[in-house]
């Protein structure tokens, strides 16, 4: 499966990640080496073979469902780099 | 007088409580070490306020008696820790500015130790990469050189920082994280001890994630016995952490007895790689011949998925970025681009992850993006994650066949020199991982011991790996391995 411009461009879009036009032919390219080593994977017989979900079979821990945190308004705004009257602000999202 | 800097963390910790030295005292002695050593560029961001407060309250814990062992002890914090109120930025354009509320659980508990924390430790951007060259940073700096030649090494990565700052003793120890090798490629490259831990003995709550099936914390040291110490220190059940074990944790020096007679120590043939170098052959066979030496019993054994490790681990670390990269939205932390008129939400968005992400890391989200992208996610992802179950199955099956412990080469060469892989292709610089991704992959403990040098005078490592949860067994086996290597060679100070 090789990788052509326009592919690169929609998987550019889908990670929401601004490439120019012109840095599309070498990012495919790359994308075609990286994509080349992993097609390795596909010597491999996994029939029958389960995918891993968890690396260490232990059952996640439960915990009585109470508020544990919050009221950090403050603290949660702090590093944001617009933050107006106690909200993240954004661009204008809907017209 | 004694250099205090080349002390080990446990000779350090024996002269704080015999009052041979105060924690001020060390930790001023490292401060000046750190302020001559900026051509390493290991430190990052220097902390001399807090250290020395933190080693004045150290000082007055330890003259009441019962401090702990990490007690006054002066460390590095790699910059994917979380540390509260000091810059955090994964060594990344996108966090510039970021100071966390917050402190990670693993830098938490070497603080309530009572470890003074001397600065924040330079690394790959999302700790992605082997040569810590894709750090916003610009390059951390090996103290080790071939021989006479003032060439730049890389001291590798993506715990870079880290390594060089322990190997140049400008700290006694240092944390590090290790997502496919990047702990003990780092150690091996610069002549100190590293070890993953098994996942989720590590609480990874506060580190910035990069993969997080397979992201562990672990101790950056002079030696094995300092592993032990330091690992005892940050691991243990951590409820922020779902994935963290809840297992008590033993006293890992005690289990430091170098007596390794009848262990099981397994030599898997798959490692043998072809072109491997006649010196990383030699070493290895050095090493098993020392653990025999030992008393161990050496088994050839077999882990058959070895090849296909890297490529899944390619499509796998990769899939997780993609989603736990997500967050970097220019909304809530870190950077913003700048918009132009009528921009909306969406180029907000593309503009602010491609001027925050360094090129390597908007590859590998990319990657990671195409892999789990509709019609793609069975083919690729679904498929990495079965042959990560073999993976797991080949190591279950030796360890059932009573292998305790199993030796591999760390690296497959000696540290490279900086700017020599820039133009090759990537999948040449990711082969650097080659022996210790598997490890990440089966969620075991590994570990990198410096047993020798090269021709050119460069220190290389061996890996041990272990059963799951028995990391005290592994660094005694390790500590076996310290012991008949002796390996005492120190890079000469240029810097």
């Amino acid at each position: 499966m090789s990788i052509d411009e326009s592919t690169a461009a929609k998987v550019a879009k889908l990670a929401r990640i601004k490439v120019e036009e012109d840095a599309l032919p070498a990012l495919a390219q790359e994308f075609n080496a990286v994509l080349g080593f992993i097609e390795q994977l596909n010597e491999v017989d996994v029939d029958g073979v389960e995918p891993m979900v968890s690396v260490t079979p232990m059952r996640l821990k439960r915990r009585v469902d109470v508020v544990t945190d919050g009221d950090q308004q403050e603290k949660i705004l702090s590093n944001a780099p617009d933050a107006r009257e106690g909200f993240f602000a954004v661009p204008k999202v809907v017209e | 007088m004694t250099d205090l800097t080349k002390l080990t963390l446990a000779e350090a910790r024996d002269k704080l409580r015999a009052g041979d030295v105060t924690s001020v005292e060390l930790t001023e002695t490292f401060l000046k070490a750190i302020d001559e050593a900026d051509a390493l560029n290991a430190f990052v961001h220097k902390t001399p306020e807090i250290a020395l407060e933190r080693a004045k309250a150290a000082d007055a814990r330890i003259a009441q008696g019962d401090a702990p062992d990490m007690c006054g002890l002066p460390i590095g914090i790699k910059d994917l820790f979380c540390t509260k109120g000091v810059a955090s930025q994964a060594a990344s354009g996108i966090l510039e500015g970021f100071t966390p509320e917050y402190e990670s659980t693993v830098s938490q508990k070497l603080e309530d130790s009572g470890a003074v924390m001397l600065g924040k430790l330079n690394m790959d951007e999302f700790a992605m990469g082997s040569s810590n060259e894709t750090s916003v940073y610009g390059n951390a700096i090996n103290p080790w050189r071939r021989g006479n030649d003032d060439a730049a090494l890389t001291p590798g990565g993506s715990s870079g920082g880290s390594a060089a700052a322990v190997a140049a003793d400008l700290c006694l120890a240092a944390t590090g994280t290790d997502t496919g090798g990047s702990i003990r490629q780092p150690a091996a490259f610069t002549g100190i001890t590293g070890i993953k831990p098994t996942y989720g003995r590590c609480s990874r709550w506060g580190v910035v994630a990069f993969a997080s099936s397979l992201d562990q914390a672990g101790p950056m040291t002079k030696d094995v016995r300092d592993a032990a110490i330091m690992l005892e220190a940050i691991c243990g059940h951590d409820e922020k952490d779902s994935t963290s074990v809840d297992l008590p944790v033993p006293n890992f020096e005690a289990m430091l007895t170098g007596d390794i007679r009848g262990k099981k120590i397994g030599i898997p043939k798959e490692y043998r790689m072809d072109g491997m170098p006649a010196e990383i052959e030699k070493l290895w066979s050095e090493g098993t011949e020392m653990l025999k030496a030992a008393g161990a019993e050496i088994v050839d054994i077999s882990l058959p998925h070895t090849k296909y490790a890297l490529p899944a681990y390619y499509v796998i670390a990769p899939a997780e970025a993609s989603s736990n990269l997500a967050r970097y939205d220019g909304v809530r932390y870190g950077h913003r681009a700048t918009l132009a008129a009528g921009d909306g939400i969406t180029e907000m968005y593309e503009k602010t992850r491609a001027e925050g992400f360094g090129h390597e890391v908007q590859r590998r989200v990319m990657v990671g993006t195409y892999v789990l992208s509709a019609g793609f996610y069975d083919a690729y992802y679904n498929r990495a994650r079965r042959v990560r179950t073999l993976i797991k199955q080949d190591f279950e099956n030796v360890f059932a066949q009573g292998i305790d412990a199993i030796l591999t080469p760390a690296t497959p060469s000696a540290a490279f020199g900086l700017g020599e892989m820039t133009d090759a292709d990537p999948i040449q610089m990711y082969l650097n991982d080659v022996f210790t991704v598997t490890v990440n992959l089966a969620g075991l403990p590994g570990i990198s011991v410096p047993t020798g040098v090269d021709s050119q005078g460069l220190p290389l490592g061996l890996q041990l790996i272990g059963r799951p949860w028995e990391e005290g067994d592994l660094l005694n086996t390790a500590y076996a391995l310290e012991q008949a290597a002796g390996f005492v060679a120190k890079p000469g100070k240029w810097w």
